[in-house]
């Protein structure tokens, strides 16, 4: 049996996949990126390896994806997270047009064939508005835990209207609000809310077309989610596996340059 | 041909080009040491024929700016023109400019010598406030020349079609009224024989020009649109109206036509050919082609190429005979194209994906010029609409590595690139 394996370094965190030869999802892993983006890469390459019980020398191919791809230094090949997502989200959901992936310091709309190819796709600029960030510094503001933040802000009754999406202004707008004596929920609610709005328009510029997929480590905030599908007006596609899209699509990649190199002649020029 | 005549020639406009430009700038920098007169011009309208009949040395601040961005010095001069209080807003050009004002011309190339004149076209609304402030910097005089656009995008009219004659005699007025400053701000009689000399060479420039944009539909391609027709265009503007740029222009179409004949393209590989909508990204010049000739990609036209050479790439000719009339309906046709290539150019690629074999289009819109930048992406919409034309959005600037992201750029482009690759495949299996 052959595998491939993905490894999707992020700003924040960096995941890896491992597929055998028919596709299937063995293992996954993940951890904190920090400061040192090739310990990150290796280390949670082998946690996945360590989960999967398998040896390096087993795994055939391994691209790298997400910011950190070139330091990814055992890997094979570079592949951008934009197609990974794209190709991870069609694998696992295979009815998704569009894909909507929210990391750590950007946020992606990514429209997609139903082969997994990339049609169009758009993202935040330079700036880290409304993107994973946004929400880390309203935590840190509030003195919340990440996983804290969406159970808190579905309490919502009366949601406070945040009017930036700006990461460094964050803080002293949600600090204002607390100090006109708004509730931490309508507070927090308001916050997801802002940013479900921002991440729309991003959609709409590559064209919404249903059905989509939510991937990406904010897709663990359930808050996200629904503030995402209320805006949208329709369920989203997300799973526990959607943090771990990039690093699937990544390894789905790895496992085509397996499958390609035992035809006589290989036509992907992708990886 | 041999090996010799074959390395003489290729490569020679961009060689040429490089030197005629250091030449170009020298001459400035003598003519700020006399304290000789010049004139500030604009690419898109810098009525060069006129200018160049009194011998008036054209500068063109756009150029200037530009250049400190080449060369790596932008964040100075941008750093310096905020200090003395303008906005991290304004157009990067004029704050590098003012900074060139602030500093007695100092440039990376040279001296820049003080205006005498300023003249401008609306073809950019920041041109007219640009001019504004050498006005109130040096009280010297500045001349709007107001050109008609195109009513609708896509839709021209002609000679002979009442509202374009209607426009040339609006425009011919004005060339006269210009022609009467330039006296004035000369000491110089105009001389119609003068101006006929410079419409010769600013003829065979146009020509040339058209000629050469077209040779770049050869598979592979003859040059690169972002890189060297850069440097072509800035030979374009500087010189034209001039033997020397007559010269370099129908040598640069030998090269390009022996090029195309003898099969000799721009990279080792041409995977994909591309068209470039914008304005290049000068911070990061060199850089910015890498990330796609890296992948095997060039661009074989540029938008750029067109409006920034002023609409020179339709080849208008003007008659010799009829000079100053002729002149009005150049620059009215030309001026027009360039304000069409910058606000309805999709209509243009459109038609050029097909007869260039193009594989995608890249729209740059740039933070520090709204004026172009805005509308791309209604126009990127249209096009996906109209053609099964892969495209590429990066935003990013001409002057202000502030806002230049590289690492998230690359992103992008490898993105596009991978898509153009597995696309490529899918059709290859199909």
């Amino acid at each position: 049996m052959a595998y491939a394996a993905g490894v999707d370094v992020g700003s924040t965190q960096s995941k890896a996949a491992i597929v055998d030869e028919e596709g299937n999802l063995v293992a996954t892993a993940l951890d904190d990126t920090g400061a040192n983006v090739v310990q990150a890469a290796e280390k949670v390459y082998q946690q996945a390896l360590q989960a999967a019980k398998l040896r390096e020398e087993e795994v055939d191919y391994v691209i790298g994806t997400g910011y950190g791809r070139y330091k990814v230094t055992f890997g094979n090949a570079q592949v951008t997270e934009i197609s990974c997502h794209g190709r991870g989200a069609v694998k696992m959901f295979p009815e998704t047009r569009t894909v909507i992936d929210m990391g750590g310091q950007d946020t992606k709309a990514i429209s997609v064939s139903p082969a997994g190819e990339i049609n169009d796709f758009c993202m935040n600029d330079k700036c880290a508005a409304g993107t994973g960030r946004f929400l880390g510094a309203a935590a840190m503001a509030l003195d919340l835990s990440l996983d804290d933040l969406g159970p808190t802000a579905l309490k919502s009754d009366k949601p406070v209207r945040i009017s930036t999406t700006c990461t460094v202004f964050a803080e002293s707008e949600v600090l204002s609000w607390l100090g006109k004596g708004k509730k931490l929920p309508d507070i927090l609610w308001g916050v997801h809310q802002s940013i479900a709005t921002r991440t729309i328009g991003l959609v709409r510029r590559v064209g919404l077309e249903e059905k989509i997929t939510f991937t990406g480590g904010v897709t663990r905030n359930v808050a996200m989610v629904k503030a995402l599908e209320d805006r949208l007006g329709i369920r989203l596609n997300v799973n526990e596996q959607a943090h771990y899209m990039g690093a699937l699509g990544a390894a789905l990649f790895a496992l085509d340059h397996i499958l390609d190199s035992r035809k006589p002649a290989a036509n992907s020029e992708v990886a | 041909m041999g090996q010799d005549s074959q390395s003489g020639i290729v490569g020679r406009g961009a060689r040429d080009g490089a030197e005629l430009f250091r030449q170009w700038f020298s001459s400035l920098g003598d003519t700020a040491e006399q304290g000789a007169q010049s004139a500030y011009v604009f690419v898109m309208g810098s009525m060069n024929e006129i200018l160049k009949s009194f011998d008036l040395p054209v500068v063109f601040p756009e150029i200037n700016s530009l250049q400190t961005a080449v060369r790596r010095v932008a964040h100075e001069y941008l750093n310096e023109a905020e200090d003395y209080g303008y906005s991290p807003d304004i157009c990067g050009y004029v704050k590098a400019d003012v900074a060139v004002q602030l500093r007695n011309g100092e440039h990376p190339m040279g001296r820049i010598p003080k205006p005498s004149l300023a003249v401008y076209t609306n073809a950019c609304n920041t041109y007219i406030k640009w001019a504004e402030i050498w006005e109130r910097m040096y009280q010297i005089p500045i001349f709007t020349l107001d050109v008609p656009g195109s009513r609708e995008g896509g839709v021209h009219t002609g000679p002979g079609d009442r509202s374009f004659e209607n426009d040339r005699s609006y425009v011919e007025a004005q060339v006269r009224e210009l022609i009467t400053l330039c006296e004035e701000v000369t000491g110089r009689k105009f001389d119609i024989d003068k101006l006929r000399e410079v419409l010769g060479y600013a003829n065979d420039v146009a020509s040339s020009w058209q000629r050469v944009l077209e040779l770049n539909a050869s598979q592979p391609s003859v040059f690169n649109a972002v890189t060297e027709g850069t440097v072509y265009l800035g030979v374009a503007n500087g010189f034209r109206g001039t033997e020397t740029g007559s010269r370099y222009f129908k040598e640069l179409v030998e090269e390009m036509e022996y090029k195309s004949a003898n099969g000799i393209g721009t990279l080792t590989e041409e995977k994909y050919r591309l068209i470039f909508v914008g304005v290049p990204c000068y911070p990061i010049f060199r850089r910015f082609n890498e990330m796609f000739s890296d992948w095997g990609g060039t661009f074989v036209n540029s938008t750029y190429l067109w409006f920034a050479s002023g609409g020179t790439n339709r080849g208008f000719q003007y008659d010799l005979q009829r000079p100053v009339e002729s002149l009005a309906e150049g620059v009215l046709l030309s001026v027009r194209d360039a304000m069409d290539s910058m606000f309805h150019q999709s209509y243009m690629v459109e038609d050029m994906i097909d007869d260039m074999h193009v594989d995608g289009v890249v729209y740059h819109p740039i933070k520090s010029c709204r004026t172009v930048s805005t509308g791309l992406a209604d126009s990127r919409r249209y096009l996906m609409e109209k053609c099964d034309v892969p495209s590429l959005f990066l935003e990013s600037d001409m002057m202000d590595k502030r806002v230049v992201s590289e690492a998230q750029m690359k992103n992008r482009i490898d993105a596009f690139f991978e898509g153009l690759a597995s696309r490529r495949s899918q059709q290859a299996a199909a």
